[in-house]
């Protein structure tokens, strides 16, 4: 069964969501208008260091995840997620909005980038955008 | 001291906030120096430590009215004292992020750090002066301050 539901193409089947935020409340906005039915939020966190010991035990096929944060930043959590699931998409949800944070964020293996304050709709399509890209 | 073109920085970051976060724009008036003694604080403050390029803070500061009616903006049901907290952090946050934009990679913010209802606890470095950043959001008033060398 598990090697079946690895088998069907990323365009069709469920896929695995973890959010990572130190805010509470973009934790939940996320969760509230994620307006994609075949993604499924499995796990969120505060900070980096929480999203990979959640990602070690539950791995996700996508992750949303802010940069400045308590303990571990988001560009440290990227590298680390990473190493361990090479495939997992990564939409990078941050503030900080210079390029070179960009850049530095993709290199180190994000797939995306949303720039905060983002509206619903910003939200859905940086991440069909990034199932799209994974698709391609 | 900050130039013009700069602080415009903090002003255009503020209005795209609330236009996109908030859902509803603010009326953002012209950035003022404060003269004589402490700017303004009030109820909750989400403050941001400024390092590297520049050196400072910037914080904002709103009444519990105001951001819980902003949290309802949001979509966000519980209105709780933890989630006031955690929405002066994100706006301080957001628009201090936003700023990097024009400051550059150098331009470091710290994690928010929030003080809630002890105006004393909110600090400004003695020698440089502050400017505040006057909002209007519907009924409500709030300041984002802005304190650099």
């Amino acid at each position: 069964m598990a090697a079946a539901a690895q088998a069907e193409p990323l365009a069709t089947r469920k896929l695995k969501l973890m959010i990572c935020d130190d805010s509470n409340i973009i934790r939940r906005k996320i969760e509230r208008e994620l307006k994609i039915d075949r993604l499924q939020v499995i796990s969120t966190a505060s900070n980096g260091r929480l999203a990979v010991e959640a990602f070690r035990k539950e791995p996700a096929d996508v992750v949303t995840m802010d940069i400045t944060m308590p303990e571990m930043d988001g560009i440290e959590c990227v590298e680390k997620l990473v190493g361990i699931k090479p495939d997992v998409l990564i939409l990078i949800i941050s503030a900080l909005s210079d390029k070179a944070t960009a850049i530095e964020a993709l290199k180190r293996g994000a797939n995306g980038f949303l720039c905060k304050p983002f509206t619903d709709k910003q939200l859905t399509d940086a991440l069909e955008e990034l199932l799209r890209g994974a698709q391609t | 001291m900050m130039t013009k073109v700069e602080l415009e920085t903090f002003v255009e970051g503020t209005t795209h906030y609330f236009e996109t976060a908030a859902n509803q724009p603010a009326s953002v008036g012209s950035p003022y120096l404060v003269n004589e003694g402490k700017p303004t604080v009030q109820e909750f403050t989400g403050l941001i430590s400024i390092a590297g390029k520049r050196r400072g803070i910037v914080y904002f500061t709103a009444s519990r009215p105001m951001l819980t009616v902003m949290l309802m903006r949001m979509g966000e049901t519980e209105l709780t004292q933890e989630n006031m907290c955690d929405l002066v952090g994100e706006v301080a946050n957001t628009i201090s992020g936003n700023a990097r934009r024009d400051f550059g990679k150098d331009f470091m913010i710290s994690v928010p750090q929030v003080v809630a209802g002890d105006p004393e606890k909110v600090q400004t470095p003695d020698n440089t002066r502050s400017f505040v950043i006057p909002i209007n959001w519907r009924s409500h008033s709030a300041q984002l301050v802005v304190c650099l060398e």
